[in-house]
């Protein structure tokens, strides 16, 4: 850190300073560089032909494939409901509100694997629905949307979690300038509202987006880890691993951490573009 | 267009903040709502505008010429409302938040597009911040903010414009300039026109007419020369402008106010200018004995506060003229007299006002 931007009584010796960042960045390289370095050189110990063999494997292909349909499901259903809760979490002031804002941070609070035990427990053979289900012969645990609904359930407070402050903040005052100004509610949500938590919204779904294809635990639970049918990428990288196919669950770990690494070039352009629109 | 507003109620919960108005705008005239923070100003305000409805009661009307309006909502009302937080909208530039209200009009009436362009600038023109076209409202300064609200209102050419406390989030000096601009824009537009202030200086100087609001309901309705020269409560008189208490009681059927303790209380409430300094109380037998506090004379009044025998405290405004005829220091001993014997307002407390 620049001593400059320190406040006067922070100001500290160059020493403990040159300590301190060294300490930051000896933690930095040995935990979350060095295992992104080991991904990438297992993934391509063999060669990119090999990479490239393990990528396209009909088994990988098809958790690809999974992880981007629950992918895009899930992600469009929670931008819908997260602008729907922020909204009148937001715009609204109603009895029980911060209890209702708290149930959003709940899937932040509970283990994933509970998350993914909850639907076991409602829709298994053996849970609340599962008897009705089977008579109607529908499949939601081992099948897609019991992969769905779990994911769901994870990823619900992250566009949520980043719109109410936001919306919070800017209150309904440009809202309300848009209806007097004769604009519909339609028109003024379009016009006035998405573009002003346009950037908040673009986050929000990066993150979003990010756990969703990432999510290891809940989907696990909800899975049944059916090759070719039901495994996602982390799930594929799992059972790679556990049967000692290292290079081939290192290439698909490896779709992973680009797919990480992207996240966070995204992240960093909409934080700069953010605060570029508030300056 | 003139706006009547015939038995309306607004209730928040249980907390009555409109109790049964009814009141007239007249076509035309600049009113300005003027009243205490909680009196219900805004709310009224927001009525008129639709941001608000009022409690169901088949009564209950609020017509724009003749058309009942009551249960529209704002969108259809073709109103220009100005907030006090400017509320533009801050994704867009001076030009566009101006085009906003012409934009959305449904395809059917919505002006072509050379047109919408001329009309804003036109606007950009009145509101003299042409160069400012492209600017987006952060770069701009409150008062140039409040001016582009303004005219982004005047777009959709409304045939009522409504000012929510515009001037109060604005500095001393721009806010008078701003004041004078508007009264000059609706002396060229001439657009029914209501705006809410708790700024007694504001209502006077710039309204036809003045309607002094209390705890949601209307205390007085008139001209700034009828609620500034005849308020029709103490409250209207307290509240446009300093006033100082006496207590006393008048002396029989005369109008003299003696300041007596006695069975029979009552207040004479009398503004600081309305007072005189007399030297010495030679052939004023009620004049009141005081001891000179503090003199101000900083100021385009001299402003001087004494101390009475009840250990009260009288503040008078005199000019500079008639301060150099009665000069006082603090310590001194003088006497004040109300300049007219029929006080702005004088009620005993069996008349209902006193405490």
């Amino acid at each position: 850190m620049n001593r400059v931007t320190l406040r006067p009584g922070l100001r500290s010796s160059k020493a403990v300073e040159i300590a301190i960042t060294a300490a930051t960045l000896l933690f930095l390289g040995a935990f979350l560089l060095l295992p992104l370095a080991i991904v990438f050189g297992e993934a391509f110990r063999q060669g990119v032909r090999v990479w490239m063999e393990s990528i396209v494997n009909p088994e990988a292909l098809s958790a690809i494939r999974m992880t981007l349909l629950v992918t895009a499901i899930s992600v469009p259903l929670n931008i819908v409901f997260g602008i729907a809760a922020a909204w009148s979490l937001s715009k609204f002031r109603f009895r029980g509100r911060n209890l209702v804002i708290t149930l959003i941070d709940l899937p932040f609070a509970v283990s994933p694997v509970i998350s993914g035990l909850i639907f076991v427990l409602l829709f298994g053979a053996h849970g609340w629905l599962g008897p009705w289900l089977g008579e109607h012969n529908i499949r939601i645990i081992f099948a897609v949307p019991g992969i769905v609904l779990a994911t769901l359930f994870v990823t619900f407070p992250y566009v949520a979690r980043e719109l109410i402050p936001l919306m919070t903040e800017q209150g309904t005052q440009e809202e309300q300038a848009a209806l007097t100004l004769g604009a519909s509610g339609w028109k003024t949500f379009w016009k006035v509202t998405i573009p002003n938590i346009k950037w908040g919204l673009i986050y929000g779904v990066i993150l979003c987006n990010a756990r969703a294809m990432g999510e290891f635990g809940a989907v696990s639970v909800v899975s049944g880890h059916i090759r070719g049918h039901t495994n996602t990428l982390p799930l594929q990288t799992e059972i790679l691993y556990n049967e000692y196919h290292f290079t081939a669950a290192f290439a698909v770990a490896s779709l992973l951490a680009m797919l990480a690494l992207l996240t966070i070039v995204l992240k960093s352009v909409v934080e700069w573009k953010t605060k570029e629109c508030r300056s | 267009m003139s706006i009547t507003l015939q038995n309306i109620t607004k209730s928040f919960d249980h907390f009555q903040a409109i109790k049964d108005i009814s009141l007239t705008f007249k076509d035309g005239e600049l009113t300005a709502l003027l009243g205490p923070s909680g009196s219900g100003k805004t709310t009224l305000l927001r009525l008129v505008a639709g941001l608000e409805l009022p409690d169901e009661n088949p009564e209950s009307r609020i017509l724009f010429n003749d058309a009942d309006v009551a249960r529209k909502p704002a969108s259809q009302r073709n109103v220009g409302f100005v907030f006090q937080h400017y509320a533009l909208f801050r994704h867009m530039t001076v030009f566009e938040n101006i085009a906003f209200g012409l934009r959305v009009m449904k395809r059917s009436q919505r002006p072509p597009k050379a047109e919408i362009r001329d009309r804003v600038n036109e606007l950009l023109k009145l509101i003299q911040l042409g160069a400012m076209a492209n600017r987006m409202p952060s770069q701009l300064s409150g008062g140039q903010r409040q001016r582009v609200a303004l005219a982004r209102a005047l777009a959709i050419r409304p045939k009522v414009l409504l000012l929510d406390e515009p001037f109060g989030a604005l500095d001393a000096k721009v806010r008078t300039e701003l004041r004078r601009w508007l009264r000059e824009l609706h002396d060229q537009l001439h657009i029914t026109s209501i705006f809410v202030t708790h700024d007694q200086e504001e209502a006077l100087e710039v309204a036809d007419r003045i309607v002094v609001m209390n705890q949601g309901a209307i205390e007085q309705t008139g001209t700034p020369d009828e609620v500034f020269h005849h308020p029709a409560s103490e409250f209207v008189l307290q509240f446009l402008g300093d006033v100082n208490v006496f207590h006393g009681r008048f002396n029989g059927s005369s109008s003299r106010f003696h300041r007596i303790d006695t069975d029979h209380p009552s207040r004479m409430l009398v503004r600081p200018h309305e007072i005189e300094v007399l030297l010495n109380p030679l052939g004023n037998p009620d004049a009141i004995p005081v001891q000179t506090h503090r003199v101000l004379t900083a100021g385009a009044v001299v402003k001087l506060e004494f101390i009475d025998s009840l250990h009260q405290s009288i503040q008078v405004h005199l000019s500079h003229a008639d301060y150099t005829r009665t000069p006082v220091h603090p310590g001194m001993k003088v006497y004040l007299r109300p300049r007219s014997q029929y006080n702005p307002f004088v009620r005993s407390a069996a008349n209902g006002y006193g405490h």
